[in-house]
């Protein structure tokens, strides 16, 4: 059994004036963790001794990528961010493969497990958050898997073998990007979503329509309002059940219905936490001297599953820490992405309120749908696919609630410079 | 590989030489023929498209009896029937024909004897009523005969050339260009006479925008001026001419100087002076008239106010010289021979009892008339008052072109027996109903086979090229059929189409020995296969002696004593002066690319993109002052009726008048039947209409929508709105207006347009009114919609172009949806024959085309026809003066 060893300051743990640095341990080594030590070597460099400690055997890697790695268009390599070089070139202690199992806030120690302990003045947790599994008979079967991160992609590459029969549970970002993943490897693959449309909460149902479109030119068969009810075989997944009856064969489960962020580690700490650990605008949790950024917080009431919010997060701590004030007052939700080359963009309102006024145009055969949302001329709601050129204007728009000039300019973007008249 | 056939072309009276090469599957390549002198090779934009006006969409193919299909025994047999109960009942007066200059000689002249010599009515009228009667009337009452003096070589050979009334440059294109090139060989110069300022008028060396109606006064003050300035040729006025004084006596009250003509006429007395000098001091003048002193109340004044001038300076039947009567029919002038008009008899005779006696026995005619029947407006007023129980309608279409045509429609519906020989089953009036009602197949172009004159009496044949689509008849046959049926079997028994012509021929020379103009005595005995292979021949052609191409150069006329006359015309005027609820004069007229109510012509999508809606124009001043602005939709209406057309602003007309098209029917346009606007006073001599002068009035109608369809077929648009349809590159487009929002307008045409299994692409802003959508099969465009409030009326052009290319790009899928051109697009089409933008040629000449023969090197712009060369220079203009 081996003794816990104490990972006190290193050699050179002093700042050039000889104080001792404050030691800042970050538990977790994702996207968001990445940004936060990026901007805070860049705002105060070396002024804090950081530690970063991550579950994952890989130091941080663009989890945005799995789909395409998934489908072989990608190596694992094009996933890596920054090398171990990196972290060390920047006075970085990185501690990967090491998940945290405790923190005591008397002591101001992080504890992993039996191997290490590391005090900290200040805690930052970006432990992200897990995927949920469906509570239904069978989850456990093996063959279902979740996809996550690149051990699932691995697992999932491994069970997708010849004429292997797939079914991706969860219309959601994640689970279109795993399909379509999955259909790329030319696995015979099944779309199963609850709703009535693909990312509802992102897009509407024209957009939704061209997102399905997509997808099955892509190779992904799409079942709606698909309920499941159980995955059954014997010792292995054979088959999943639909509440309607249905029996779809599958030889591989792929479950991407959401995530919960993680909250175990600061619920036994005594932070406050509620669907997320709980953050004011300095991501600062009930601790002062704790921090959360990423999927695992909670700031006003919401938690975030995207990176861009994660990125705003790390941006604001990032500064807070280097003593710029930075504060984090939420963000202007908006999802704009590639499924798989598809381009997607949404912000604001998505389905029609009644006080408002949508402008649409929708050419399903050219995979090209728009719709704006407007309320007294001021832009609420928009949601591309297809095309999302004027993406960032609409943000832009929807952010400052200022009128928009030429609803058409926005709609189908500024017309070419004409040359002067000679 | 079909060989070319030599034919004539079948709209204005220019008469060209066409050259059609069947392509064997109903169409045919449409060449001019280098060989005919009234073109030597060229055509116009409308000759050039022929070949796209040949298709079987909307024709009439079977005989139909009260809507329902039937054979052609039992609807002749009808016909036969119904016209023999009906002169038996109510006397054989009660029967009437209405013809058209469509018509080729041979049916025109089993027409004409039918009725005037065996049924026995005098009623056989036709829309040359309409057309020329006026210049017939006024050469009868100068000539004693119904003769152009003069030839086209004349035009080539003038050195001023005086145009009345007269669009040449767009409805006598060919000649036209003539014309241009006398100007460009021998500086030949041009007066045009006119109250609207025309493309022809933008030609002039000098125009002459005079007040509507006033050209009388003009022409009086010219008999004024040639004879008081010592202009007057005394030799030949005292050995062939008769009534000078009374002419000048007349002419001196109306224009005695040049202050008063310039008062009647609105003119500045500069300009006509030197209109006056310059006739004065030019030999070789030749006058050319057509619709703007025919279609008159006084045309046959101004005709003879016109010829008066060139018989006292003896300017008639030499080189380069004469009135010259401009024909809008390919075959008005061959009615004019047969005798198709209610107030000739046959072959250029008229009532004089030896005349009816000679006709009589060389028919054998047992029910010869004795007298005239009513002239085309008294016609259809007895048609209404009940007196004409049947009426067989032959290629023409009343119910538009006829003045009050709604009148006229109400009066059709009235009749026991409505008898239609039509090529269209669409035309306005072959959709009408009487008690009984035969629609019977006509042959159209290229498909019959016959004679036509042209304007300067040269007779050329129409021939076949194409197979005979459905049941369709030749229209000779068909009358004769019924002739033989009404038991005058040996009268109508005629093997061929030749053998018709030589009967025709035989009338003209019988009994002639040169007291009559008309005579074809050296084709009498044609054989039927020299007629198949005869080329273009000039009349007379008496048995001895060849063709004339000038008469009356040895002073010697058609009266009893051979001399031509002066006529004391009437004080010009119009028959209603505007003013009250009504101070506009409305005008109407031809547009460049369209023929007569469009049924031929709307199917050519580069003859419908020259001007693809019904237009009104408009000065400047005037539009200003009753918020009409280019582009909008105006109300012209008159005591008679009403029509919704688009507003052009211009100052090609004046200040107090309105100029509005011709040609749309209901077909084309859900409110622009010119017919149903005007009054059509009766000239008193002629019989022919005032069609270009009535008292109307203009307010702007405001729709709350404008937009388009263009589709594969025809979508009919939803009652109360208004439209206009036109053929566009790979369909049809509509332009429309409507009180509807966008929504509306949305979900009525996507119910119209049949998308069962087809893909809809579209944009959707309905709080701003707008709305566009495009319906593809696959990925091959079939539709495409626009609407948005009227002061933003999305333009139809780039979508037009996609439309035409068929499977659009990516980038053109949402131009098609945003309205905005993703390509530059080519601008309203300005050369038809090649298909040219105004956007092409300006840009063309903005990168240094400086002249109209540059712009047509670099783009082949106005390289055809020419009838575009006009605007081409305007652009000159412009965009140089831009440019500077």
């Amino acid at each position: 059994m081996p003794t816990p060893r104490l990972d006190t300051a290193t050699p050179d743990s002093r700042a050039t004036d000889g104080a001792p640095r404050e030691r800042l341990v970050v538990v977790g080594n994702g996207m968001a963790s990445l940004r936060f030590l990026e901007h805070l070597t860049e705002g105060c460099p070396g002024r804090f001794d950081v530690t970063c400690i991550g579950a994952e055997p890989r130091a941080a890697y663009n989890r945005v990528l799995l789909s395409s790695l998934l489908g072989g268009e990608i190596d694992e390599g094009a996933t890596a961010f920054r090398g171990l070089d990196w972290y060390e070139a920047h006075g970085i202690r990185l501690i990967t493969g090491a998940p945290v199992t405790a923190i005591d806030r008397e002591n101001g120690l992080a504890i992993v497990g039996e191997t290490h302990i590391l005090p900290f003045d200040r805690l930052v947790l970006a432990v992200g958050s897990l995927p949920i599994r469906l509570p239904k008979p069978g989850m456990d079967l093996p063959g279902v898997i979740t996809f996550r991160d690149l051990a699932d992609v691995a697992a999932i590459r491994k069970a997708a073998v010849q004429h292997a029969r797939a079914i991706v549970i969860g219309g959601g970002l994640l689970g279109l990007e795993a399909a379509a993943g999955l259909s790329r490897l030319g696995i015979d693959t099944t779309l199963l979503h609850v709703m009535d449309r693909l990312m509802e909460r992102q897009l509407d149902h024209p957009a939704a329509g061209l997102v399905r479109r997509a997808m099955e030119a892509r190779g992904v068969k799409v079942i709606l309002s698909a309920d499941t009810a159980a995955v059954e075989g014997e010792g292995k997944v054979e088959r999943l059940v639909l509440a309607d009856g249905t029996v779809l064969p599958a030889d591989l489960v792929v479950v991407s219905v959401g995530v919960r962020p993680s909250v175990a580690l600061a619920q036994a700490a005594g932070l406050a936490t509620n669907r997320g650990i709980l953050v004011d605008d300095r991501m600062a949790t009930s601790d002062p001297r704790i921090f959360a950024l990423g999927e695992c917080a909670e700031h006003r009431g919401l938690v975030y599953g995207l990176v861009e919010p994660a990125y705003e997060q790390a941006d604001a701590l990032a500064r807070h820490l280097a003593g710029e004030g930075g504060e984090y007052r939420g963000t202007h939700l908006s999802t704009s992405l590639k499924i798989s080359g598809l381009p997607v963009f949404s912000a604001g309102l998505v389905d029609t309120p009644a006080d408002a006024e949508a402008v649409t145009l929708f050419d399903p055969g050219a995979g090209l749908y728009r719709k704006l949302l407007l309320r007294e001329g001021r832009l609420v709601g928009a949601v591309f696919v297809g095309d999302i050129a004027e993406q960032a204007a609409c943000k832009a728009l929807i952010r400052s609630g200022d009128p928009v000039g030429d609803v058409d300019d926005l709609m189908f973007g500024r017309p070419a410079p004409q040359p002067l008249a000679a | 590989m079909t060989a070319e056939v030599r034919t004539t072309c079948p709209y204005c009276g220019v008469g060209c030489g066409v050259l059609a090469t069947p392509d064997g599957k109903g169409g045919a390549a449409i060449a001019g023929d280098a060989e005919h002198p009234a073109n030597y090779g060229r055509l116009c934009s409308k000759g050039s498209a022929l070949g796209e006006t040949l298709s079987l969409d909307d024709r009439l193919l079977h005989p139909q009896l009260n809507g329902e299909r039937v054979s052609w025994d039992a609807a002749l047999g009808t016909v036969a029937a119904e016209l023999q109960r009906i002169a038996g009942a109510h006397g054989p007066e009660s029967v009437a024909f209405y013809l058209s200059g469509q018509l080729l000689t041979e049916d025109y002249y089993v027409a004409n004897k039918l009725a005037k010599g065996f049924v026995g009515t005098p009623h056989v009228e036709t829309n040359s009523r309409l057309c020329m009667s006026s210049a017939v009337a006024a050469h009868r009452r100068a000539f004693g005969s119904d003769t152009v003096p003069g030839c086209y070589e004349d035009l080539d050979e003038a050195d001023l050339i005086v145009l009345v009334g007269s669009n040449t440059a767009w409805c006598h294109p060919v000649l036209f260009r003539r014309m241009a090139d006398a100007k460009a060989k021998r500086g030949t110069k041009f007066v045009v006479i006119d109250p609207r300022r025309t493309q022809t008028g933008q030609e002039a060396d000098l125009f002459l925008g005079l007040k509507p109606g006033s050209d009388v006064a003009l022409f009086s003050g010219l008999l004024v001026h040639l004879t008081e300035n010592g202009f007057s040729d005394r030799a030949f006025v005292e050995e062939h001419t008769a009534g000078l004084d009374g002419a000048l006596d007349r002419a001196r009250q109306i224009a005695p100087s040049l202050q008063a003509t310039a008062a009647a006429t609105g003119l500045a007395e500069a300009d006509i002076a030197a209109f006056y000098d310059l006739f004065a001091r030019t030999r070789r003048v030749v006058t050319a008239f057509s619709m703007g002193v025919n279609q008159s109340v006084q045309g046959t004044d101004k005709g003879n106010a016109i010829i008066n001038c060139h018989l006292v300076t003896g300017r008639i039947g030499g080189v380069g010289q004469g009135p010259f009567s401009l024909t809008g029919q390919p075959n008005a002038m061959g009615g004019r021979e047969v005798g198709g008009l209610s107030n000739m008899l046959a072959a250029h005779m008229h009532f004089a009892p030896e005349e009816v006696d000679r006709v009589r026995r060389y028919w054998a005619a047992p029910r010869i008339i004795t007298g005239e029947g009513m002239k085309a407006v008294a016609l259809f007023e007895a048609v209404r008052a009940g007196r004409i129980k049947a009426l067989w309608v032959m290629g023409t279409n009343p119910i538009v072109s006829m003045p009050r045509a709604d009148h006229v429609r109400e009066a059709i519906r009235g009749l026991d027996l409505l008898v239609v020989s039509d090529i269209m089953a669409n035309a306005d009036t072959a959709r009408e109903k009487a008690r009984t009602t035969v629609l019977l197949p006509a042959q159209g172009w290229g498909e019959k086979d016959g004679t036509v004159t042209n304007s300067e009496r040269r007779i050329s044949r129409q021939r076949r090229f194409l197979p005979i689509p459905g049941e369709a008849r030749p229209d000779w046959a068909v009358l004769a059929e019924v002739g033989r049926r009404l038991g005058h079997g040996k009268a109508f028994d005629w093997p061929s189409v030749a053998a018709v012509f030589r009967e025709h021929a035989g009338l003209s020379a019988y009994e002639n020995g040169g007291t009559r103009d008309f005579d074809l005595g050296g084709l009498t005995d044609i054989a039927d296969s020299a007629y198949a292979a005869s080329g273009p021949v000039q009349w007379p052609l008496p048995k001895r002696g060849g063709p004339k191409p000038r008469l009356f150069a040895d002073g010697r006329f058609y009266t009893f004593d051979r001399r031509a006359r002066f006529v004391a015309v009437q004080p010009p005027g119009l028959a209603e002066a505007a003013g009250g609820d009504h101070p506009f004069v409305l005008n109407t007229g031809r547009v460049r690319d369209h023929w007569h109510t469009m049924t031929r012509t709307g199917k050519s999508q580069r003859l419908s993109a020259h001007r693809a809606v019904p237009f009104v124009e408009i000065h400047p001043e005037d539009a200003a002052a009753r918020g009409l602005s280019e582009g909008g939709i105006a109300r012209v209406s008159t005591v008679h009726g009403s029509a919704e057309l688009e507003v052009m602003v211009t100052d090609a007309v004046a200040t107090g008048q309105l100029f509005m098209p011709m040609h749309w029917n209901a077909a084309y346009a859900s409110a622009a039947r010119v017919g149903a606007l005007v009054r059509g006073v009766p000239d008193p001599v002629s019989g022919q209409p005032e069609l270009k002068a009535t008292p109307a009035a203009i307010e702007a109608v405001a729709y709350r929508a404008r937009g388009f369809v263009l589709s594969r077929t025809e979508v009919p648009m939803p009652e109360g709105w208004w439209w206009a349809k036109a053929a566009i590159p790979g369909g049809w487009g509509v332009q429309f207006a409507t009180q509807d929002g966008s929504r509306e307008v949305a979900l009525a045409l996507r119910g119209l347009i049949q998308t069962g299994g087809l893909e809809l692409a579209e944009y959707a802003d309905h709080a701003r009114g707008r709305y566009r959508c495009a319906v593809y099969d696959g990925s091959r465009l079939v539709a495409s919609i626009a609407v948005a409030p009227s002061d933003a009326r999305p333009d139809w052009e780039a979508a037009k172009a996609l439309f035409a290319a068929d499977e659009p790009e990516a980038a053109e899928r949402r131009a098609l949806l945003s309205g905005r051109a993703a390509t530059e697009a080519a601008g309203p089409v300005v050369c038809a024959c090649h298909g040219v933008g105004l956007d092409v040629i300006a840009a063309t000449i903005r990168a240094g085309a400086g002249s109209v023969e540059a712009v047509g090197a670099a783009c082949k712009a106005g390289t055809n026809c020419g009838s575009c060369i006009p605007e081409i220079r305007k652009l000159l203009t412009v965009e140089t003066a831009k440019a500077a």
